[in-house]
Formats: C-alpha cells, structure tokens, sequence
C-alpha cells in the first residue's frame, strides 16, 4: 500500500479523492458529498500516512493492524474512495457506486464482503460502539494497535453514542481515537438550529475523555493535532477529536451551506465543482 | 403416550448461566456481556471464574450491541444478556444493522421471556421477540424447553458461527430432557410418535404439550408431541412428515400468534401439504402482573388448552 509523508502528497491524493467523490454521486445522481468533501482531508491523512494498516489481503478481525470504523456511514463516497486509492480494492470499481449488484452499497456494508468494510453502518450512532467493541477486544487479546473512528456532529444527538462514550470511558478504551466531524450541519440546517449542539469538549471532558481540538481542512493541524492525540495512546482514556471541518470542502458553491449534505450536482455542477479540482497524477477512474 | 420422568424443577435461565461457563471453559473467545441483570441471568459462575472475560455493560442495552458487534468482529464469541423484551424490542435496529446485516457471531441471550415473567407485568413479559429475531435474515432462533436443552443449546450456540438468538425464562419448570441429549441446531425432537394429531410445541410449552398428549392418549387419541427448539432454521422435513402422517397439527408457544412458531409452520404447511391447524399463543394481548399459573391460565396456555386445539384440529380432518 502507497504511504504518503509529506502534506503536498496527502493534499494532492485529496484532491483526486474529492473528483472521486463528486464524480461518484453525479453519476448516480444521489449519495452525500457535503461531509464527504469536508472529511477527505482527514481520511487521506489516516489511511495514507498515520494509521498502521494492511489493504491486503483484508483481514476481517483487524487483529495486528490499526482499525478504522465510519460510525456515520451515509458518507461512504470519501470512504470509499479512499479505501480503493490505499490499496483495499480496484479503483475502477468506485464506478459501481450505488448501482444494483455493487459492493459499493449506498451505505457502507460488510454484507457484498467489500474489503475494509468491518461492520454496516448508515443508521445512525451505532459505529462507535462496534469500535468500542473492537477497541475492547485489542485490549483483552493485548493487541497495542489503535481504532480509529470517524462519527458526524449531528449524529451526537443519537443517545446510543453517549452510551458508548460512558462506556469507552469506564472500560478506559485509550487505544481509541475518535474524530468528530464537527461541520455543524445536517439535514434540516444547521446543527445549533435543529438541537442545539454545545460545549463539546466539556461534554467530553465531562465524560471523562481526553480532547483535541483541530481544523480537519487544515494539513498543518493535522499533521501537528493527530501526533497530538497519538501520544494520548495509553494514558487510561479514549481520545476525542473535535474536529471543524466545512460541508463541501474544495468546491465554492458547496460550501458555506447544508443544501449539499445528501444532494448530487447535476452535470454543468459538476463540470464547474471539477474545474475547480483539476485531476491529478492519480488520475480519474 | 411415553411418560418422561421429572428429574428436577429448574429455571431454564440456570441452564443458560451454566452452558455459559461450560462453554466459557472449553474456548477462550467467549466472552459475556450483561446489562445490569448478571444475577437474573444466573452469570455469576462465568464471571467468578473469567472475570477478564466478563464485560459489564450497565442500563445501556444499546451500547451492548454494538460492543458484542465489535468484539465479535475482533474474532470473540459474545453472549450478550439481558431480559427479552431489553433484548430484542429495545435493541432492534441494533441488532438488524450491527449483528444481523453484518453478519456478526454475536449471540444474543434473552431471559424472562413472556408471561412466566409473572409479576413485573406487561412491560417485561415480551412476546412479540421470536418473530422480531425470526424476520431478521440469517438469524438463528432457539427457544428450548428446560435446563437441560437450554443448556446445551448455549453451548451448541458457541460452536456454530453467526449471529442466534436464544430465548428462555424465569421459571422453576420440569426438567426432563436427558443432561447428556447434545443439541442439534434447526433439528425437532420427536417427543412421542402418534399418529391422530401432531403438537408442535417449543419453550415452557413442550411439557405442557407433553401433559396434552396424556389427556388426549386418556381419551383414546394418539397424539404426536414434537419438540421445536429452533424456530429458525424450521426443521422442514420433519413437520412435512409428521402433518403427512397425522393430517392436522396443534402448535402451543408462549408468544403471540402473530409472528411466532405456529406462524412459520403454517407458512411451511401451506405451501407443501395444506392441513388443518390450531394455534395455543397469546392472540394479540399484552399480559399483565399475576403468577405464572395464573396468566398461563388466563391466556389460555395450558394442557387444557392443548387438548381444546387437538380435539378442533381433528374435527376439521378430511
């Protein structure tokens, strides 16, 4: 698998990442490019420089490698995307996204057996306790590797996540590393407008969490804030990062609003949204 | 009719407590979780002995779930326990998506179980949970009959790869499957061959299909007493046979009508040998707070009941 380790490398990855993205959900004229766009930068990150993975052969277990699980899985075109860019699976096949018979399920599944896909997601709040799960088992089998997740900012208002985050706290889960996409919207608008989301990190605090603060669009916090977090590793609590991010990342007119979280751009959209990304050395699938 | 020997009154949550630690001790990636009922579900001796392997979940059913998914996902053999009604009705979407769909080896383990729960009432007496876990594809069901099968079908759970449900209860009850009678998944057990009517009964209500089948024998009718443990995989081949041979068929569940045992054989009859059948389950009724006895009588759960079904289903015969 390509290891990249300069952030001109990642950020250029990204931006292949994102024409993924885009080109994804237009052709299937559906799918959630707003989080996706916000998380590339993030997700390039991990699964290209910091976590300590193997794309083949796939292993189910995870036992001896790091871990990564998307607990808001409705933005499995960056997931997906990156999972085919790091090795786990043909990039072309990031063409059958969404179509009948693909792997490529509208949400994450294990069930078409994708490689890096560990467990279903899409119904909300549910991933971070199957991490806790895994994050437990590391720690029973004396795996030192960590799990790495990714939740939404409006899926905090699932209560089966504060049940997990009790839980990650009390069983002292500090393999984990958790990242909050923190964008502050969702469907209906803005999250402070639908229910009212505060004080996170003393949420967490109050939980009794390690917490990070960081600009996920930001390539010097993160390869300064996610070192950060690594050395939180072992020191008796799960590790959260708030991360800020903004819907639609890498494309204007998609930025600065909800109206792109589930919604894909129509053909003249989408030919503005790449110019504004020119493909890469990677080239387009 | 064959006469069983009584060799005890039990709990069938006991059998599950002790096929837990029995399967505890013969592999170590069986690991336990409990939402705050460890004692209810007779878990101790699992947790005295492999307290490491013992994962305490609290109030937060939900969380326990997901937590086996992932556990189950790392390669461990999860048991995750809980009342019926927390674990299934609560936890569903949990269980579809993380378990179920995901194709996890989580077994899920669910006690107090319908009216026999007694006194908490309706809020605790589930009897909707075989035909949630039933609906879900690739989901074992297993609803066994006494301490001995319950324990045995815990331990037949931890050998067999993919996600079960096991469902048991509160109740001191008969005790006469053999303690050795190992436990086929998706298999009936022929209790007693007959050849007038055939009683498919699982859980609580195999004994008391069993006392049927001795009024009816009374009553000079010979009655064919089936054991369906596994509601899910149905053992097809065996109801087939034993509908063909006595031409009319009784199932007796402590469950609704609606959605449980008599509901998957009568879709399997249906279609392969249309015949006459009568159904003892709850008929779209929450329970309510009383003893045992009492609500199985007020339901209409009992021998009595049985015979009632076996005399109608006769009636309707060709």
């Amino acid at each position: 698998m390509e290891t990249l380790n300069t952030a001109s490398a990642m950020a250029t990855m990204a931006t292949q990442i994102r024409r993924d993205v885009l080109r994804m959900v237009h052709a299937v004229s559906s799918g959630h490019p707003g989080g996706s766009l916000g998380c590339v930068d993030y997700f390039t990150a991990l699964h290209f420089h910091f976590m300590k993975h193997q794309a083949q052969p796939f292993t189910m277990s995870g036992r001896g490698e790091d871990v990564f699980f998307l607990s808001n899985g409705h933005i499995s075109p960056v997931y997906y995307s990156t999972l085919a860019r790091s090795g786990y699976f043909p990039v072309p096949e990031l063409a059958t996204f969404r179509k009948l018979n693909t792997r490529l399920q509208g949400h994450p599944a294990t069930h078409e057996h994708l490689p890096g896909i560990r467990v279903a997601t899409g119904s909300l709040g549910q991933g971070l306790s199957v991490a806790a799960g895994l994050a437990l088992q590391k720690k029973i089998d004396k795996d030192p590797h960590t799990v790495w997740v990714v939740t939404g900012d409006g899926e905090l208002q699932e209560g089966q996540i504060w049940e997990a985050v009790m839980f990650a706290a009390h069983r002292k889960l500090d393999n984990m590393i958790v990242a909050v996409d923190f964008n502050q919207k969702q469907i209906d608008g803005s999250t402070g407008d639908v229910m009212g989301l505060t004080e996170w990190t003393s949420k967490f605090l109050a939980f009794g969490w390690e917490v990070l603060e960081m600009d996920g669009n930001n390539w010097d916090e993160i390869m300064t804030v996610v070192p950060q977090a690594q050395s939180k590793l072992g020191a008796g609590k799960p590790i959260v990062i708030i991360m800020k991010t903004e819907m639609g990342q890498g494309v204007d007119f998609m930025m600065g609003t909800h109206a792109w979280h589930g919604k894909a751009p129509n053909d003249e959209q989408l030919a503005k949204a790449l110019a504004q990304l020119p493909e890469t050395e990677h080239k387009d699938y | 009719m064959k006469s069983y020997e009584i060799l005890g009154q039990k709990d069938t949550r006991s059998g599950f407590g002790a096929g837990l630690h029995e399967a505890g001790k013969r592999n170590s990636d069986v690991v336990a979780l409990c939402a705050d009922l460890t004692g209810s579900l007779m878990m101790d001796a699992f947790k005295d002995e492999f307290p490491e392997r013992f994962i305490q979940a609290g109030i937060a059913e939900a969380n326990m779930i997901g937590v086996s998914a992932g556990l189950a996902t790392g390669g461990k053999i999860p048991f995750a326990g809980t009342f019926a009604n927390f674990a299934t009705g609560r936890v569903y979407d949990q269980i579809r998506q993380s378990v179920a769909y995901s194709h996890k080896n989580v077994k899920i383990c669910a006690s107090h179980a319908g009216l026999t729960l007694g006194e908490d009432g309706a809020t605790h007496q589930i009897l909707e949970d075989l035909g949630l876990m039933k609906m879900l594809p690739g989901m074992v069901v297993i609803n066994p009959c006494d301490y001995n099968q319950t324990k045995a079908a815990t331990m037949a759970i931890a050998e067999y790869d993919g996600p079960c449900y096991l469902r048991f209860g509160r109740p001191k009850w008969p005790v006469f499957i053999p303690e050795d009678m190992p436990f086929e998944i998706g298999k009936a057990l022929m209790l007693n061959e007959g050849k007038d009517v055939t009683i498919f009964a699982t859980g609580h209500m195999v004994w008391k299909a069993i006392e049927a089948g001795h009024i009816l024998a009374e009553r000079g009718i010979d009655a064919e007493v089936v054991n369906i443990h596994t509601i899910k995989p149905l053992d097809r081949d065996a109801i087939v046979a034993s509908a063909k041979k006595t031409g009319c068929v009784v199932t007796a569940e402590e469950h609704q009508m609606n959605g449980g045992l008599g509901d998957s054989i009568a879709q399997l009859l249906s279609r392969e040998l249309p015949t006459p059948m009568e159904f003892v389950a709850v008929n779209d009724s929450f329970g309510e707070s009383g003893t045992p006895d009492q609500l199985l009588e007020k339901y209409g759960l009992t021998s009595a009941a049985i015979v009632a079904a076996a005399e109608r289903a006769m009636s309707r015969k060709a």
